[in-house]
């Protein structure tokens, strides 16, 4: 087979018009709006419903949210979570709610952010939110556990208020 | 869970039926579910159990029936294809209470009976608190399994649920939440009829029925938790596994319960190596499908922290019987081969004079290890610990030891059981007994005190847990319990039943028919079982008793021999 290859014209063929609008287009950047954000200084915004870390809420009562029911431990992909649940004393607040995570660790070196632990919460108990710089200087530092994941998650108010009629 | 079809045996007496267009032949007398089980059609019920008396409140097992249809002076009435006219009954029957009768024909999947499913869930559903994520019955509940495959899916309901007692203390094993129960009342039919102890009612009217003891009453019977199996909701619940583990991480493996010589089947339910619980396993030359409490909870062993898995070796100064005690969990820990190494030559020794050693074996042992250890004791004098507590009428047997029939069919236990401990104990006391050989057993609660195992020159002790008896041994092999290996158990009436691994193994323990047969190698024989069905060939090719059995005919369920 025989190759066609492209005749150039002249201008093409002495380069310097297409080096020219290079350095053209480049200096046209000067004088635009700078983009660049000086990270980690300057953050960027994080607009709402970001899938960055995974953290754990507390209702306006103070009631942890989670109920330990353990299905965001089962559907998580990379096994990145571990519950341990217990029984609410019978002189707790919440004690009608009756069952709530005495342990809650996420290991952060496993988590994907897939948000298939938000998505399958049957409580609205877990999030996945704006944090995403998640670094530490262990294997052990990166298991965030829930007294972490609560305060990353703080407060959200709960329209529902399931458990108030139980 | 407990529930498993019954499967009637064919009895001369069928009947033809047609279930969903399939025409079968039946056993005469069997209901309306148990005859469709047979075409491969499953209808829901809640209430209905087979072994237990048909109460028929629960709706849930709506069907259509019909027959032939005849003139008034007995002809039948043909369509125009030639065939007979069926006749379908206008009103739907429950078929739990309904036999089969000849030419009966049942219809599952119309529109009347998925009309009926769904209104009997909607209303069940109607006052039900839906806290599926705190409930211990969560995939494994009748109510979500039912709302999936027959439910309408989505509520019409808007008012104020009835409120109804919660966490009521049933009893020392098991806990109430009434708002979860649909009422089928299997429970109070199963105190009433198998256990003998009618403890439970149903009080209140209409959405108000309350399921509650009786006045003065608690449920506090040893089979109470078999209520917790039968509870097809989460309305019953074990206070052991209560909030421990969500049931959809539970490994199910089948085993039998060995804290009697009943030997229940069981299936023994793990995570990540832990035992969460154990519920019965339906068989009904043994247990049907109950189980008692005592044995169903005897299970944290399995997962104690303190178990051996290293062999020790005593410090070399020989005799140093007791200088173990005292010291941490891994003093004089070695290795297994080891400690197999120095046991060797000593063990040798010792056995040139068969008359100083005794060998007390464990009645708790598989028949495979039994079978090697009087390999290992031919000679000497052996003998097992008997181990009793009360015995009821219904599945407790006095004899705590689930294998004290394999032990005696074995020639390990003496006749009675235990009558030559204290023949033992005389002998290391007179010094004629110098070597013991101890399997699982903490001989110093058994006649044979720490001081009379001082004076022995050689202790070997195959365990799975630190004893008394451990810590005087010169030498401990770490073996394991029935939940980490293969084997067999004969229980009391003579039926030979398997248990298979639940939990792997930790460390160097290993089962300790392995042990045995390493022993037996160290001592020179040629013993070549590099597996248990290998091993197993071997002990029915040279015990009459398991004459013709193998392994894999014991099975699921088990085999019966005949032991005099």
């Amino acid at each position: 087979m025989k190759l066609e290859r492209p005749q150039l014209t002249l201008a093409e063929r002495l380069y310097v018009p297409a080096v020219l609008s290079g350095l053209a287009l480049t200096f046209s950047h000067i004088f635009r709006k700078k983009v660049t954000l000086q990270y980690p200084e300057e953050k960027p915004v994080i607009p709402p419903g970001y899938r960055g870390q995974p953290v754990l809420v507390k209702d306006e009562e103070g009631r942890v949210k989670c109920v330990a029911c353990q299905l965001c431990e089962f559907v998580c992909p990379p096994r990145a979570i571990t519950i341990k649940p217990m029984e609410y004393p019978a002189d707790a607040k919440h004690a009608k709610v009756e069952k709530t995570p005495a342990e809650f660790d996420i290991d952060m070196l496993r988590c994907i952010y897939c948000g298939y632990c938000e998505e399958v919460c049957p409580e609205q108990a877990i999030f996945l939110r704006g944090p995403y710089s998640v670094s530490g200087l262990s294997r052990k530092a990166m298991v965030f556990n829930k007294a972490k994941l609560l305060e990353l998650g703080g407060t959200l108010p709960d329209p529902i208020k399931k458990w108030k009629k139980k | 869970m407990a529930e498993t079809p019954t499967t009637a045996a064919p009895t001369p007496e069928m009947v033809n039926v047609t279930i969903n267009g399939t025409a079968i032949r039946v056993p005469k007398g069997i209901n309306v579910i148990e005859a469709a089980r047979y075409v491969g059609v499953f209808i829901p019920h809640y209430c209905y159990h087979p072994k237990l008396a048909v109460a028929g409140n629960c709706r849930m097992c709506m069907v259509e029936i019909g027959e032939a249809m005849f003139t008034p002076d007995r002809q039948p009435v043909l369509e125009a294809n030639g065939k007979q006219k069926i006749v379908m009954q206008p009103r739907l029957v429950i078929g739990c209470n309904t036999p089969v009768k000849e030419g009966m024909v049942v219809v599952t999947n119309s529109a009347a009976v998925t009309q009926a499913q769904n209104a009997v869930l909607e209303f069940l559903l109607i006052n039900h608190p839906l806290d599926c994520p705190i409930c211990d019955q969560a995939g494994e509940c009748k109510l979500q399994e039912y709302s999936v495959e027959f439910g309408a899916g989505a509520s019409r309901f808007r008012e104020e649920k009835v409120h109804k007692p919660k966490k009521v203390d049933l009893g020392p094993r098991v806990m109430l939440d009434d708002e979860r129960c649909v009422l089928c009342s299997r429970c109070i039919r199963f105190m009433r009829d198998i256990a003998k102890d009618d403890c439970l009612g149903i009080v209140e009217r209409g959405s108000h029925s309350t399921l509650t003891c009786w006045p003065g009453k608690k449920l506090d019977s040893n089979y109470s938790l078999n209520t917790v199996d039968l509870c097809p909701v989460g309305a019953l619940t074990d206070k052991d596994f209560r909030f421990k583990m969500r049931t959809w991480f539970l490994k199910e493996s089948k085993s039998i319960c060995t804290s009697c010589a009943t030997g229940c089947n069981t299936v023994i339910w793990s995570r990540e190596n832990v035992v969460y619980r154990q519920t019965p396993r339906s068989n009904d030359a043994v247990n049907e499908c109950w189980m008692c409490d005592a044995g169903r909870l005897n299970y944290k062993f399995i997962n104690d922290p303190n178990r051996l898995t290293k062999a020790i070796v005593a410090p070399a100064s020989l005799p140093a019987a007791g200088k173990g005690s005292g010291a941490g969990k891994d003093a004089g820990a070695t290795s297994y081969a080891d400690a197999l190494k120095q046991l060797g030559p000593k063990l040798r020794a010792a056995l040139a004079n068969r008359d100083s050693v005794a060998f007390i074996g464990s009645a708790r042992a598989t028949n495979e290890e039994l079978y090697l250890f009087a390999k290992l004791a031919k000679g000497s004098v052996s003998d097992c610990v008997p181990r009793s507590w009360t015995a009821d009428s219904f599945l407790v047997k006095a004899d705590r030891n689930p294998n004290s029939a394999g032990a005696k069919l074995l020639g390990v236990a003496a006749e009675p059981m235990g009558s030559k401990l204290a023949a033992i104990a005389d002998g290391i006391k007179s010094g004629k007994i110098k070597t013991l050989v101890v399997h699982q057993e903490d001989v110093t609660k058994h006649g044979i005190a720490a001081e009379l195992l001082a004076k022995l020159s050689l202790l070997l002790v195959i365990d799975f847990k630190q004893t008394a008896t451990t810590k005087a041994a010169h030498f401990v092999l770490p073996g394991v319990t029935f939940a980490e290996k293969r084997g067999t158990f004969t229980n009391a009436k003579g039926r030979v039943q398997r248990v298979w691994p639940a939990v792997s193994l930790d460390g160097e323990a290993r089962p300790e028919w392995e042990i045995f047969r390493d022993l037996l190698r160290e001592l020179g024989g040629v013993d070549n079982h590099l597996d248990i069905a290998a091993l197993f060939a071997d002990m029915a090719g040279n015990v009459p008793a398991f004459a013709g059995l193998t392994l894999a005919k014991v099975g699921d369920e088990g085999v019966q021999i005949s032991v005099s």
